[in-house]
């Protein structure tokens, strides 16, 4: 993965970003432009965008109905267990399943949209 | 030799002989800043959770459960589902994009000298008070659980300087942190921490399987237990929110106190971890961007097992120790210490299971897995701060940015070394300086996390996904976040010892207005950068960054050692 051929080739973390030759500045916006690219980023952005919305709201719902509901998240469910304990559990299962269905998706489909367009842009610099 | 030292100095020679194997793989950047690159993803895993459970986790948390009930257990909540953050939005574009520090991604687009040197400052503040509190906590810690070692550290260390008498065990910490860093870099903190991650989950799962078999292995019975330990002050059970910021009894801006310190913890540790320097630093030490997906993968797996975990040992000190009896050995007990909790009940079912030798063997290993903790997370700490100083503001702004010369790999290397001596020491002098007056356990999640999410985040995501963002942007969000965090700490009830009645700022927690502010002040600076056409280069270089976050494209590559 890492030896693949980069547009650039220069280090830019370490140097200050003067701009670099138009033609590679050129090549950065030709990749970003081309189908393969945005096939990648909109795959992404369709899960990471409504996961996190999703866990954001369902973690600050927590807090929340614990001060506005509080006499129903003190309700016992199990025994002694009340709605807000069982509530705070289920986050973590909310946690590792959000997490497992992101790492499936990103190990099957993310990464194989990925090489393509490490592999179009390893065609153009031969080119 | 008593036991409790025995364990003590074995926790001590494990990481001092990783050091040792570790020194002579820390001699180029990348080796001394990454570990080459070379560690595999559930390797970093478990250095991650190791770098992040700190004694803030292991004691603080168990203790707030066992003195609060339900609401110490939103902290274990939070410092879990935040990983979804750092998982979604930086493990993988952090990696691809960046070298040595969360700098690194930011100079991609921005002016290194401005830029560099404001992450510089909000990276040294976040790490300072973070390792602030973990020091302040090892020093009490040692004094409590092993006097005799701090009565016998008195005649090597008791130095004074500029006025400050260094306290003896808060030295010791510094100094062996000091020796990891110095002469091991990250790979010795990396394996230091992996130790410390297996001690630490061996020692919660050790407590919470007695705890399960005192109870019979019957939860119904553990939570009926638990529900009949009430709070004296609310008259709740310990199963009911509430007991540590009660609701219904002040209102701030029209709003209930009480929701709004939860949530704006809640804000403070969910967007806090994404931002925290010596997390972030831990992505540049895997060879791409899948291993830091996986490492990530590791960390939530253990971290989460862990704190469900606190569940038994909050819930278990609570029940089988009671708050009343949470104090210091041969005291009479009128000041609980919180910190003591899983300490106090690992005595308790040692005693209750192995006679009282057992209780005594407990009550050590205990102290010595809180030890490797407090150890682990300084070393990260010290890494992530001297690379801030070193690398982002010697190396690249003083040397290449406005001296303009070319900085040799020994060199680097060099200035790494002392800038962690330097920050070790500052540290050891501070915590000394600071240890009898500040409210050490609070300044974890009261500054670091709030600095981190008010300062680091909105420069690292706007950096990463916004195209207009600039230098302006960037410079004012880390500089507007850090100091407005500050501030509203400084001047509200959580910082310091005893708590003031009417403080200028009403929330402890002061999260839920210096995170927007920091967002605020990067988009607002954004968009007079663009009116004064400061900056053209931060849009065109999007292109790149955009590029190589998505897909990897010329990221650094793994080093061999």
């Amino acid at each position: 993965m890492a030896t693949e051929p980069v547009p650039g080739g220069a280090d830019p973390a370490s140097t200050p970003p003067v701009v670099d030759a138009p033609q590679e500045v050129a090549a950065w916006e030709g990749l970003e432009a081309t189908a393969e690219f945005k096939d990648l980023v909109r795959a992404r952005w369709k899960f990471v965008i409504p996961a996190t919305v999703f866990f954001l709201v369902y973690y600050f719902l927590l807090p929340v109905l614990n001060g506005v509901a509080t006499g129903f998240m003190r309700t016992n469910v199990i025994g002694d267990v009340n709605v807000a304990y069982l509530f705070a559990l289920s986050q973590f299962l909310m946690a590792w399943l959000l997490a497992f269905f992101y790492i499936r998706r990103a190990n099957t489909v993310f990464d194989a949209l990925a090489s393509r367009v490490r592999e179009l842009a390893g065609r153009r610099v031969q080119s | 030799m008593n036991v409790t030292l025995l364990l003590f100095l074995i926790v001590v020679g494990i990481t001092l002989v990783i050091t040792g194997w570790a020194a002579r793989r820390a001699n180029t950047t990348v080796q001394f800043w990454a570990a080459g690159r070379g560690i595999t993803g559930w390797q970093n895993g478990l250095a991650i959770a190791g770098d992040y459970m700190s004694a803030a986790s292991f004691l603080g948390i168990a203790g707030l459960i066992a003195f609060n009930g339900y609401d110490g257990f939103m902290y274990s909540v939070g410092w879990l589902v935040a990983y979804l953050t750092v998982l979604f939005l930086i493990a993988e574009p952090m990696r691809n994009t960046g070298k040595y520090t969360m700098a690194d991604v930011l100079a991609y687009r921005m002016r290194p000298v401005p830029v560099r040197s404001a992450a510089a400052v909000s990276t040294l503040a976040v790490s300072a008070s973070y390792m602030m509190a973990q020091m302040i906590g090892a020093g009490s810690l040692i004094k409590i659980l092993i006097p005799t070692l701090d009565s016998n550290l008195k005649g090597w260390f008791s130095w004074e300087v500029l006025g400050t008498k260094l306290d003896p065990s808060i030295t010791l910490v510094g100094l062996l942190m000091m020796i990891y860093v110095i002469a091991g870099g990250m790979v010795a903190t990396t394996w230091v921490q992996i130790v410390k991650a297996v001690m630490l989950m061996g020692g919660a799962i050790l407590l919470s399987f007695l705890v399960l078999l005192h109870f019979g292995f019957n939860l119904g019975n553990f939570f009926t237990k638990i529900a009949s330990v009430k709070d004296a002050k609310s008259g709740l059970n310990f199963m009911q929110p509430g007991i540590q910021y009660q609701y219904g009894k002040e209102t701030v801006w029209g709003i209930d106190k009480a929701l709004l310190e939860n949530v704006s913890l809640g804000m403070a540790l969910i967007l806090g971890t994404a931002g925290l320097p010596h997390i972030l630093m831990r992505f540049f030490t895997v060879p791409n961007g899948r291993a830091a997906r996986t490492s990530v993968a590791w960390a939530m797996g253990l971290i989460g097992s862990f704190y469900i975990m606190t569940t038994f040992l909050g819930f278990g000190a609570a029940t089988l120790v009671g708050k009343a009896h949470i104090c210091a050995v041969g005291s009479t007990c009128k000041t609980p210490n919180s910190n003591l909790a899983a300490p106090k009940l690992a005595e308790f079912l040692g005693n209750s299971f192995f006679g009282t030798g057992g209780g005594e063997f407990l009550l050590a290993l205990i102290a010595a897995v809180a030890f490797a903790t407090i150890l682990a997370v300084v070393a990260g700490l010290t890494l992530a701060a001297s690379s801030a100083f070193s690398h982002d503001f010697y190396v690249n702004v003083l040397r290449r940015g406005i001296a303009h010369g070319e900085v040799s790999e020994r060199e680097q290397v060099l200035v790494a070394r002392i800038t962690a001596a330097v920050v070790g020491l500052i540290a050891i002098w501070l915590a000394s300086k600071a240890g009898a007056t500040t409210n050490a356990a609070a300044l974890v999640a009261g500054l670091a996390f709030v600095i981190a999410a008010s300062a680091n985040l909105p420069a690292i995501l706007f950096t990463l996904f916004w195209k207009r963002f600039n230098t302006w942007g960037a410079v004012a969000g880390l500089l507007g976040g850090t100091v407005m965090s500050i501030w509203l700490y400084t001047i509200g009830p959580g910082f310091s010892l005893p708590v003031p009645t009417h403080p200028a700022f009403p929330l402890a927690n002061v999260g839920i207005v210096s995170i927007p502010f920091g967002f605020l002040c990067a988009v607002v600076f954004t968009w007079i950068g663009e009116l004064v056409r400061a900056d053209r280069l931060a849009e065109i270089k999007f292109h790149e960054i955009d590029v190589r976050a998505q897909t990897g494209l010329g990221a650094e590559p793994a080093a061999a050692i």
